[in-house]
């Protein structure tokens, strides 16, 4: 794949299209990955961005951290508005009206409540008609701009304001929504699954999203310390954390071949990943001893499910 | 030169689109809108337009589709009823105050529930206050035509809103009429190129669309939508002016007929005028004076315009089909925009509101000879007593009848054609 070098030393050099001065928290996911993600790509690029914290965080008027073209419109339609900004490019495109010459890549950037719960349908719809553009889920795993709230990504035993820790319930009650399976499920020409701790990686997944002729979709967990309750300077920790007790795994799912990509050298126990952040911070307790060991079990579950899809030997 | 055809009022549309030849179409069939969709469809699939035509999963992400196309510099069209324009609520004031200038008619039809396919007005009533500007069409050449002048009129450089053009659901959409459809390339000389004074694909320029606005700002902005929709009445009359020039058909605000001395006048929207216009000749034959007014666009309300063409008579009776729920004696909101203008511009006259059609309940010539005869007796009476009268609803006291009720005779309307 051609391109700027992935390396930092290169990209250090590259102006990253969101500037610094925005409003996001100390320590956010958020501006790390959408960085990560634009600076991967060469071509012009357009971001749709739906209602949350990156939004609201970036464009207070009169100002914006924004040195792309960046449209907000609603919390629950950014692929419906992707489908129509990438439709009138190509209108334009074949009317005369922009350039044939000149290759435009559009990248929307939703979070885990406009994806998962609000935004699925808009979501669903646009990659059955085949826009092309590459759809990034910035997954912090509740409605955070809100306030933290619980979300269908929310995983289980999490404390949110939703779902608060007491006497009758012990954080979150379900399992989080596997969405990512949801969307390889939609047969498009690329899925991927990715962490902000692993750059390369993440890097090396939008190079390969934005080069396939349809949408592209980018499963990113988005660490973020003020709903997951940990100190800011843990972001990238907590997150690798994530990935190494197969938590969040780093995988891809390129023309309906499912890939993992990366396997822990040693896969570590979930409450190495739970014990980092005050949400979980009650499942240290004895009396949700079974309920960790629950969640063990699933983290097991479908680590040994994606082993099987990818073709990997099984086995932690 | 054009040509005359037989089409449903939705096919007119159709044509209209077809003729406009957006950027991007995104729509989502619903009852009884879908013959829009697809006979653009066809359009598209036989190469007779080129259009980016998206087959949305639903109207919200149909108008959310549009919003983005706009944005991006592309003329978009989209168009619904009823449940749909339900759904893009949350949209509808977003494209206005994003000032996109998306162009959607409206085939109007009852809101559930009880759920219901049929007229009323429910629907683009209830997005009257959204910043759009709304244009309603009383036949199928009047859909087509207020369908063209549309693009114009959003797209004016001194307005760039977006327009809702309404004809009535099955009474309009589904009737075959006789339609003039103008040849395609007086249609796009017409309605030009689509110039937007910004664009989302600007690349030299990047712009942020669709800021978070606070307090500080906030107001401001939409002070400006304000602007807009004060400006935009008079777009719609050069445009209107523009199209007879080159057409020959003349549209203004309103319409007017046989209003000039009369003594009560009617009110109405959209296909019901045409029904108006017959009770009207009737009566006219017995030699009562009555006459009609039918306003195209209800916004930006035509307040003064209205209020000036009735300022002679000595009752007005609106006719609305729908009702503002818990507003002012639970009428329509024709009726109170239109109380609201003649206390306004200092028109002292009793008026009355007749709600009608909800659901598409069939109304007649003789229910209307009913609403100008119970003008008359409040002409004489110079009150009004009875402020909202539901017409032909079971277990509501029914309108008085002409004494003449027999002469009726349906030649007439043969005679005035």
């Amino acid at each position: 794949m051609v391109g700027t070098p992935l390396n930092l030393k290169v990209l250090s050099e590259k102006q990253p299209p969101l500037s610094g001065g925005h409003r996001l928290c100390a320590g956010c996911a958020e501006a790390i990955i959408v960085k990560q993600v634009l600076l991967a790509i060469d071509d012009p690029v357009v971001v749709i961005n739906g209602t949350g914290c990156l939004e609201v965080s970036t464009t207070i008027f009169p100002y914006t951290a924004w040195r792309v073209p960046w449209i907000h419109v609603a919390f629950e339609n950014t692929a419906a508005v992707a489908s129509g900004v990438e439709a009138a490019y190509r209108a334009l495109i074949r009317r005369g009206g922009f350039p044939t010459d000149r290759r435009v890549v559009f990248v929307a950037f939703a979070g885990d409540g406009g994806t998962y719960d609000i935004g699925l349908q808009a979501l669903s719809g646009a990659l059955e008609r085949g826009h092309k553009f590459l759809y990034v889920c910035l997954d912090n795993e509740g409605y955070m701009n809100t306030g933290i709230q619980r979300s269908s990504a929310t995983p289980r035993g999490a404390w949110t304001t939703t779902t608060p820790v007491g006497a009758a319930m012990p954080g979150k009650p379900q399992w989080r929504k596997d969405l990512t399976g949801i969307i390889a499920a939609h047969r498009i020409p690329y899925v991927a699954q990715a962490a902000p701790s692993h750059w390369k990686d993440l890097m090396s997944k939008v190079r390969k999203a934005v080069a396939v002729d349809g949408p592209a979709f980018l499963n990113v967990l988005a660490d973020c310390n003020r709903g997951w309750r940990h100190d800011p300077a843990l972001t990238l920790e907590v997150t690798r954390m994530a990935v190494e007790t197969c938590y969040w795994p780093l995988f891809e799912v390129e023309n309906g071949e499912w890939r993992l990509n990366h396997r822990p050298r040693r896969k570590l126990p979930i409450i190495e990943y739970l014990k980092l952040q005050g949400r979980f911070a009650h499942l240290l307790r004895p009396e949700y001893q079974d309920l960790v060991e629950e969640i063990q079990k699933e983290v097991d579950r479908r680590w040994e499910e994606l082993l099987h899809r990818c073709g990997e030997p099984a086995g932690t | 030169m054009g040509r005359w055809m037989a089409l449903e009022g939705t096919e007119a549309v159709a044509y209209a689109m077809k003729q406009v030849a957006p950027d991007v179409v995104a729509a989502y069939p619903i009852t009884p809108q879908t013959g829009i969709v697809q006979t653009f469809a066809q359009f598209v699939a036989d190469g007779e337009v080129h259009t980016e035509f998206l087959q949305v999963e639903s109207e919200h992400s149909a108008l959310s589709a549009c919003v983005g196309a706009a944005a991006a510099g592309a003329r978009a069209m989209t168009a619904t009823s009823s449940q749909g324009l339900a759904l893009m609520w949350e949209i509808l004031y977003i494209a206005a105050a994003m000032r996109l200038p998306i162009v959607m008619p409206v085939v109007n039809r009852a809101l559930s529930a009880p759920i219901n396919i049929h007229c009323d007005h429910s629907d683009s009533m209830g997005a009257r206050d959204s910043g759009w500007i709304q244009i309603y069409s009383e036949n199928a050449q009047e859909a087509y035509d207020n369908t063209i002048q549309a693009v114009r009129i959003a797209e004016h450089p001194q307005v760039r809103l977006p327009v809702m053009v309404m004809m009535d659901g099955f009474i309009t959409s589904h009737a075959v009429e006789r339609v003039w459809i103008e040849d395609e390339d007086v249609v796009r000389a017409f309605v030009g190129t689509y110039q937007p004074a910004c664009t989302l694909l600007n690349l030299e320029r990047p712009l942020t669309f669709g800021a978070l606005d606070f307090y500080d700002y906030y107001f401001e902005h939409k002070r400006h939508q304000v602007e807009a929709m004060r400006r935009a009445k008079e777009a719609i009359l050069e445009v209107a002016e523009d199209f007879a020039r080159r057409f020959g058909r003349r549209y203004g605000l309103l319409e007017t007929y046989r209003l000039e001395d009369a003594e009560v006048a009617v009110v109405v929207l959209s296909s019901t005028a045409g029904t108006a216009r017959v009770a009207v000749d009737n009566l006219r034959r017995l030699g009562w004076r009555v006459g009609l007014l039918k306003p195209r666009v209800y916004r930006p309300f035509p307040d003064l315009e209205i209020v000036q063409a009735l300022r002679h008579v000595r009752a007005i009776g609106v006719m609305d089909r729908a009702i503002a729920f818990g507003a002012m004696e639970n009428g329509g909101p024709l009726w109170l925009d239109l109380l609201a203008a003649a206390h306004r511009h200092g028109l002292h006259v009793p008026i009355a509101d007749y709600v009608f059609g909800l659901g598409g309940r069939d109304i007649t010539p003789s229910e209307i000879e009913g609403i100008f005869t119970d003008l008359m007796q409040i002409a004489e009476r110079g009150k009004v007593t009875r402020p909202v009268t539901y017409v032909g609803v079971r277990g509501e006291a029914p309108l008085p009848m002409p004494a003449e009720w027999s002469l009726w005779i349906p030649e007439a309307t043969i005679a005035g054609d």
